[in-house]
């Protein structure tokens, strides 16, 4: 019998592979060969990002299968804190009675921010009078002690226009941290505003009266220019527009927040969940444009990076005793 | 005597109330019509093959349908082969063996009531009973009890997660009520002369109902099938709470997957910023409709293959 030499050559070839890889033990495993799920739930507002990021994961580790769900940030956190997923997606920082429950449940997480979100005040554009406002004016505008009808109570300058006030959900994280850094965690907010879960209806809604005023993710603004104006935000350091730049450079405040992940730190163990992680990280720069957000100064998601490596548990935006941590990321998170 | 009106007058009440239903019947249609056709002009240019087998994307013209679509037929498939035949012996039992007693009157009152409450309750139920098992089995991922292989079908794992199971039996809960009161109206509509025909012949009650009651009454019953279904496979709130995810990598491959439905997918495409999710929710909007006329069409197949004559 025969045997053509290059069968021979192929065989032999196959034989000297074999024994090779065996004598080298077992591969390293690439991203190509990772397998198993992650689960992600939490905030529509941050859904996108780690939509876009699944997205491209996709070919990078195709056998790994990650479900992202939207229960918002409060619903993601109840499943995260009770250890039944893996990611949560949160448009704000951990709450301490959030922190706790996970403590309690033996769930220790890795806390994340991974890119801004910039809250645009917007007016209708026939609004000529009001280009600028004041954090205090805003405050003014929408608490309910404030008492403002027309706008000419808010400058003496301005028509005597009826005010309008648009708002998203109260139970959305983006209403939360308005409210935060306007009327304040304890003070409370006019009764009176137009309220609605999605912001192409706050778009409408300011877009279809002259005396409108109200707020939404810069994404919607972006997207939007030609239906609504913005209101150049004054923090006390002179009126500052609206861009990804000013969002970026932290100029835009108090109003750029952050957005972030928390992992799961028993989670973070397993390659697959490492590896997603990893890449959500390195891409997440490049990616949140994409989908209408402001990527993070290259120092910050340094910063990030080293923290994931190193695992570094707990929240750096509550102090021990529960008060939230105010200030621009840049300087706020280490 | 009371004067008798002239017949001119009748007439021309006659006429005003004919006016007055088509009028009626004709503003619901154009609010219909209306619908339709915004939503048909908006999506339909979006139909089509890479839609319909394309996974999620973050850019809507690379966006597909896949995952949202294979999810609702599975949820809504496990919904209907679970809710019809509880639903449809409850009924029987309730209308065809059980006794007026207190008890069976306090039961026919819960039923009604149950028809009535708010899907997002449902599924709040659905996540504590079957997601998480009353926390009885613990919460962690790692802790859950697996049966079977995961290459198989019917993969089990205890407790169930957000799972399409979960979900399938999430809007059964949603819709039993909905069959049950339906399968009862159609029972109650066959002439009592069939049924003393048959017992008059000897039949027992089971044969009296298996061969007689319910045959007549397939008619009523799948059309309470339709209204069912078409609840079920419009139903979100419930899902949400159970954690029904939004991004999945694939389409179901056994009861424990998860799994994403068209109407979220439509919630989330339509409350994006971008004009361009808003022309494929439109698109899908006009998916969910093919699929519920499959759905009823089906219903409507069966209800021609076994409709017999009564007499």
């Amino acid at each position: 019998m025969h045997v053509s030499k290059p069968l021979t050559a192929i065989s032999a070839i196959a034989l000297f592979t074999s024994a090779a890889m065996l004598a080298a033990g077992p591969a390293p495993q690439s991203a190509k060969d990772l397998k198993g799920a992650i689960k992600i739930d939490g905030s529509s507002t941050v859904y996108p990002i780690t939509e876009a990021v699944a997205e491209e994961f996709r070919t990078e580790a195709p056998k790994v299968r990650p479900t992202v769900g939207v229960s918002g940030t409060g619903g993601g956190f109840k499943r995260f804190s009770a250890g039944e997923i893996d990611i949560s997606n949160a448009s704000r920082p951990i709450k301490k009675s959030e922190s706790d429950a996970a403590t309690k449940a033996g769930v220790e997480y890795i806390e994340l921010p991974v890119a801004f979100d910039g809250l645009t005040i917007v007016v209708n554009p026939k609004n000529t009078w009001c280009t600028s406002l004041t954090v205090e004016q805003i405050k003014k505008i929408y608490s309910a002690s404030g008492g403002v009808k027309s706008w000419k109570d808010v400058n003496p300058e301005w028509p005597d226009k009826p005010v309008k006030v648009y708002s998203p959900g109260t139970d959305s994280g983006t209403f939360d941290y308005f409210r935060e850094v306007t009327v304040g965690k304890d003070g409370s907010v006019r009764a009176d505003m137009s309220v609605s879960e999605d912001d192409n209806v706050l778009v409408r809604g300011v877009s279809g009266d002259e005396g409108a005023i109200g707020f939404f993710g810069c994404a919607y603004y972006f997207e939007n220019k030609d239906k609504v104006k913005s209101v150049a935000i004054d923090g006390g350091k002179g009126p500052v527009a609206v861009s990804t730049d000013s969002i970026e450079n932290g100029t835009y405040a108090p109003f750029s927040r952050p957005l972030f992940v928390y992992i799961n730190k028993k989670s973070a163990d397993r390659p697959e969940v490492d590896a997603f992680v990893d890449f959500y990280l390195a891409n997440a720069g490049k990616l949140v444009g994409d989908v209408g957000y402001v990527k993070l100064p290259d120092a910050v998601y340094a910063k990030v990076t080293k923290n994931w490596d190193a695992r570094r548990t707990g929240t750096q935006f509550t102090t021990p005793s529960g008060d939230s941590v105010q200030g621009p990321l840049a300087t706020v998170y280490e | 005597m009371a004067a008798v009106r002239s017949a001119s007058t009748r007439l021309l009440a006659n006429r005003a109330f004919l006016t007055l239903c088509l009028a009626a019947t004709s503003i619901a249609m154009l609010v219909l019509a209306i619908l339709l056709l915004a939503i048909f002009v908006q999506g339909w240019s979006g139909l089509s093959w890479d839609f319909l087998t394309g996974l999620p994307s973050r850019k809507a013209d690379k966006a597909g349908v896949f995952v949202a679509l294979m999810g609702s037929l599975w949820v809504c498939a496990i919904c209907g082969l679970l809710a019809l035949p509880l639903g449809v012996a409850t009924a029987v039992f309730l209308e065809e063996f059980a006794q007026k007693t207190r008890f069976t009157r306090i039961v026919q009152t819960n039923i009604m009531n149950l028809a009535g409450v708010p899907s997002i309750v449902y599924g709040i139920l659905g996540l504590t009973a079957f997601a998480r098992m009353f926390g009885a089995f613990g919460t962690n991922v790692e802790d859950a009890i697996s049966l079977g292989s995961e290459e198989s079908l019917f993969f089990l794992r205890i407790p169930f997660g957000s799972s399409v199971l979960a979900g399938g039996l999430t809007l059964m809960l949603v819709i039993l009520p909905v069959v049950i009161i339906a399968t009862q109206e159609a029972l109650r509509a066959v002439p009592g002369s069939l049924r003393a025909g048959a017992f008059a012949l000897g039949a027992t009650r089971w044969q009296t109902v298996w061969g007689i009651t319910l045959p007549a009454a397939v008619p009523g019953i799948m059309t309470g099938a339709i209204l069912a279904m078409s609840r079920a496979i419009g139903e979100s709130a419930p899902l949400l709470v159970l954690g029904g995810a939004l991004f999945v990598s694939g389409a179901p491959e056994n009861l424990m997957s998860d799994f994403a439905v068209l109407p979220l997918q439509i919630y989330n495409w339509a409350s994006r910023p971008q004009e361009s999710f808003h022309a494929i929710a439109a698109s899908a909007i006009i998916l969910q409709l093919v699929v519920l006329f499959l759905f009823n069409g089906i219903a409507v197949f069966i209800r021609q293959k076994l409709q017999k004559p009564l007499q």
